[in-house]
């Protein structure tokens, strides 16, 4: 079989590559993490209905809280920390569906895999611009919502920095799950099983730090643990992230 | 000619370039084969792909046109065979290959959200730059318009304009480039791809119609079908 080779017959016109190769290479890289940043910026800032659906579900069904469980103050008051958070995750949840479908379905994801340079800052931006449109937006609502849910006063604080702490760490750990379920039509409820369970622990240091707020307790450690998960997981998920991509670009 | 220690090396015949400094340019499959699904879809492939040169790889649909790319690119290292660029065999060399390559696929990675401009930019191009390609490929006008507006043949072009763009690198792959083009467009891209193998390029790709670029090899993947079935070489019938 080896005998069946086909060549191509070299003109002696070609030029070698000379000192061409080297200046050529600058070329038709991906660029850095800045641009790559601002570009997805520029991308959700144009897909508007991806930053407003979110924030209207989650408006939405906190509003229709006190409809299904009665209106009495005291009861919605020790219910808000876990509603707001609760809602909080499915917000995120829903929109992270989407994070890299369309950049696999025009094939840009598998340029950027082709580049030389790893997939870990190109994800990083893509997670960050996520959070900026989702979970920045969730934390700065959370007041208001809190105080139509009968939140004491003294637990605003503590929502929004665990929400801030919180969602970025669920934007995280859901590129895991949403780089894993890339290659797959109709990931919907699979997505959800993948990262539900590895949602939990900031669910519950979440809805502690504003508990203990509420009870008169100082609610530092629950936060430093927050962070703590924040650090964890800027430094692993997108590296599993990349991971996952490369698997799913496989086939 | 087997003087050269390259020649000696490889199993398929020699040529007369092997002594040509730009021999180290090459892109080169020896004995490939790739399985699909239980499917041998070529087995035994050779070729070798010299600095200067283009490659038309032929077969009908589903005869594997698209794996054999994917498998040149790295996508996927579910393969026998060797693949070796500079000389050099993969996986070893895959990054040193990927560092000089430019690959169009079949999803041309345009970002439909983004305009042609856009789009070059984060292709690293300078603006003046991605101008004068998107003028080259006909997208005079077109060049703020978001690229979900623009037809299947227009996205096209944006992707091939990174070709038109200065300091191309060495090595073009490309998945049916000429698809959704109209004549002129072919003719351009000819061109183009001619101006390439001129300053010493190379260009693998995949066409169902002609191409009328020098000097221009063609591998045709019916040539390299398995002689028995899957079935037959494991189980005898």
């Amino acid at each position: 079989m080896g005998s069946e080779a086909v060549e191509v017959s070299l003109s002696k016109k070609a030029q070698p590559g000379k000192a061409r190769g080297v200046a050529l290479a600058a070329y038709a890289r991906v660029p850095g993490f800045y641009t790559l940043f601002r570009t997805e910026l520029v991308l959700a800032a144009r897909r508007r209905s991806d930053i407003v659906n979110p924030l209207l579900f989650f408006v939405t069904v906190l509003a229709m809280m006190p409809l299904g469980i009665g209106p009495e103050p005291e009861m919605l008051s020790r219910m808000a920390p876990g509603l707001i958070w609760v809602m909080a995750l499915l917000a995120t949840l829903l929109s992270q569906e989407s994070l890299f479908r369309g950049d696999y379905e025009d094939g840009s994801l598998e340029q950027l895999a082709l580049q030389p340079q790893p997939l870990y800052f190109p994800v990083l931006a893509k997670v960050l611009v996520h959070w900026l449109v989702t979970g920045v937006p969730l934390a700065l609502l959370s007041p208001l919502l809190g105080m139509m849910l009968n939140l004491g006063a003294e637990g605003y604080w503590p929502l929004f920095v665990s929400l801030v702490l919180g969602t970025a760490s669920l934007s995280l750990i859901g590129a895991v799950g949403a780089a894993l379920t890339v290659a797959l039509r109709r990931p919907g409820l699979l997505l959800a099983l993948i990262i539900m369970p590895l949602y939990v622990p900031v669910l519950i240091f979440g809805t502690g730090t504003v508990q203990a707020a509420l009870d008169g307790y100082s609610f530092g450690p629950q936060l430093a643990v927050l962070g703590a998960i924040l650090a964890v997981a800027a430094a692993l998920a997108p590296l599993a992230s990349a991971g996952a991509i490369r698997i799913s670009l496989e086939n | 000619m087997s003087s050269s220690a390259y020649k000696s090396s490889a199993t398929s015949p020699a040529s007369s370039a092997q002594n040509s400094p730009v021999d180290g340019c090459s892109l080169r499959a020896r004995d490939l084969s790739c399985e699909r699904d239980g499917r041998v879809l070529f087995a035994g492939l050779d070729f070798l792909l010299p600095a200067g040169s283009a490659l038309q790889v032929e077969g009908a649909n589903g005869a594997g046109k698209s794996t054999l790319i994917r498998t040149l690119i790295g996508s996927t290292s579910d393969y026998h065979g060797d693949i070796l660029w500079r000389g050099k065999a993969f996986p070893g060399a895959l990054s040193v290959m990927r560092s000089e390559l430019l690959y169009i696929g079949h999803n041309a990675g345009v970002r439909r959200g983004l305009s042609p401009m856009e789009n070059l930019a984060w292709y690293g191009a300078a603006a003046e730059d991605a101008m004068a390609a998107l003028d080259a490929v006909g997208l005079y006008g077109f060049e703020e318009t978001l690229c979900q507006q623009l037809s299947a043949g227009q996205n096209r072009r944006v992707a091939l304009a990174r070709l038109y763009l200065p300091g191309a690198p060495q090595l073009w792959i490309l998945d049916e480039p000429l698809a959704a083009l109209d004549v002129a467009g072919v003719e351009s891209l000819e061109s183009c791809m001619r101006g390439h193998l001129q300053r010493g390029g190379s260009v693998l790709l995949t066409s169902h119609q002609p191409v009328n670029i020098q000097p221009l090899a063609k591998v045709n993947l019916a040539d390299f079908q398995p002689q028995e079935s899957h079935l037959e070489a494991e189980y005898g019938f």
